[in-house]
């Protein structure tokens, strides 16, 4: 637990469920790091960027400087269509060519 | 309960106005196998007259009344069961080993799911467990086309059981199968036996697949191998289709994927299911979801090491195999670090 603001580690979305809880401490770092940087990608082209924040939540920021935190990935992308004003649509031709 | 304990599974027995639930679930209970179980009852109206025919057999049924479990009562619905979680820790009531859940003929069983997994005590205790859907025989074309919550509830079903077959022609029930086929083609049928004499296997199906073989796995994932063609005219918006994934996959991006396809599309994708080989891991993990709700996904601990196929398994609304295939492709060329799989539908 983060002794200043008391967020709990860890996280309970799906998608993290089946990592192994025995592994080592930086084994568990390092795929949430690849789990940011893939997400900054996808965030990219909204212009909106996304860091760890003590490895118990994230914190989403946009251009303007506005700053969100979110518990998990499923919070992602609700929060940052609120701060880029549309949806996000995995499934919109604009948006898949917008992907690097 | 402690972290170790198994997670008590939540069973649904759902099904249209009529379909036989009710009777169903009176076969259920004056069976030895369902001997401790826990039962809720989710009643439309004033009065529960479901749980007035259950009473004999089920004194401490608990009655959800004044609203559909789907959508007015999911607060009701998380009150009741903290509630039977008490008594049972007080020791009130015996200590169950799953809580059956018949809901009301015009539920759509879906967002029962992410009642139980987003609730911050529920999920520690309990988890989803089988979605069994009864089709009525004699009036599926009927409900059908008046009601479409009759084919969210057949989407969403893990196992389908069809009633009153005696009642109907023979061709009409051949009718019947082909178009249950096409609309979920991932369930798995269960005959008559299933209502008369219900046995345990009736709900041993779920998420919960670590110790399935193989073979398993497959009759899990549903009549794939021997795909029943359905003039696509009559299925009316729903879409099933099979993606075929060739190469490892990447988990952290396919995750990523599926968060964002859930987050826009997520009462648009009636169910999700597959056997998926990742990146770096020789044990395939099994993910299953219902609409918004993705169940922990789990490693299968037995699996020959030569096959690396994977599968997803849609059931979606108005949305098709080819949009889904060209989303999921694009993701895996162009935000993975790894290869992307090669991705096709079927």
């Amino acid at each position: 637990m983060c002794g200043l603001c008391g967020a709990f580690g860890g996280e309970s979305h799906w998608s993290t469920t089946i990592e192994d809880p025995e592994q080592a401490h930086f084994a568990r770092r390092r795929a949430r790091a690849y789990r940011v940087t893939l997400i900054n990608r996808v965030l990219a082209p909204s212009r909106i960027t996304i860091e760890d924040f003590q490895a118990a939540s994230f914190v989403l920021a946009n251009a303007t400087g506005k700053r969100d935190i979110v518990q998990d990935l499923g919070g992602v992308w609700q929060q940052a269509e609120q701060m880029c004003g549309r949806q996000l649509d995995p499934l919109d031709a604009d948006f898949l060519a917008s992907l690097a | 309960m402690s972290e170790n304990t198994p997670l008590l599974p939540v069973h649904v027995i759902s099904g249209f106005l009529g379909a036989g639930k009710t009777t169903l679930l009176k076969s259920v209970l004056a069976s030895e196998a369902f001997g401790d179980s826990a039962v809720l009852i989710n009643e439309f109206g004033d009065v529960g007259l479901d749980d007035r025919l259950i009473g004999d057999i089920a004194e401490d049924a608990v009655l959800l009344s004044s609203g559909c479990v789907c959508c007015t009562i999911r607060g009701e619905l998380s009150e009741a069961l903290r509630r039977l979680l008490t008594r049972r820790q007080d020791g009130d009531i015996p200590p169950f080993k799953r809580i059956i859940l018949e809901t009301t003929g015009l539920a759509d069983p879906g967002p029962i799911a992410s009642t139980i997994t987003a609730d911050p005590v529920l999920r520690h205790h309990l988890r989803p467990g089988t979605n069994l859907t009864l089709v009525d025989a004699v009036n599926a074309v009927d409900s059908r086309a008046a009601h479409p919550v009759w084919e969210a509830q057949v989407a969403v079903a893990d196992k389908l059981v069809i009633s009153k077959t005696d009642l109907v022609e023979h061709h009409a029930l051949t009718q019947l199968e082909s178009l249950l086929d096409a609309l979920n083609p991932a369930a798995q049928r269960m005959g008559r036996e299933a209502l008369d004499q219900p046995s345990d296997s009736l709900f041993a199906s779920g998420p919960h697949l670590q110790r399935f073989t193989p073979g398993q796995v497959k009759d899990w994932l549903g009549p794939w191998r021997n795909p029943v063609r359905h003039d696509p005219d009559h299925l009316g918006n729903i879409r099933s289709f099979r993606l075929g994934l060739e190469g490892d996959v990447d988990w952290t991006c396919l995750g990523i994927w599926l968060s964002m396809l859930l987050n826009r599309h997520g009462s648009d994708i009636l169910r999700v299911k597959g056997v998926l080989h990742v990146h770096g891991d020789n044990r395939p993990v099994v993910l299953h979801g219902v609409q918004h709700t993705i169940h922990p996904p789990e490693h299968v601990e037995t699996w020959p090491a030569h096959d690396r196929h994977s599968e997803l398994i849609f059931i979606t609304r108005d949305i098709d195999a080819e949009r889904v295939t060209q989303s999921l492709t694009t993701f895996m060329e162009r935000i993975s670090d790894h290869p992307s799989p090669r991705i096709q539908h079927a």
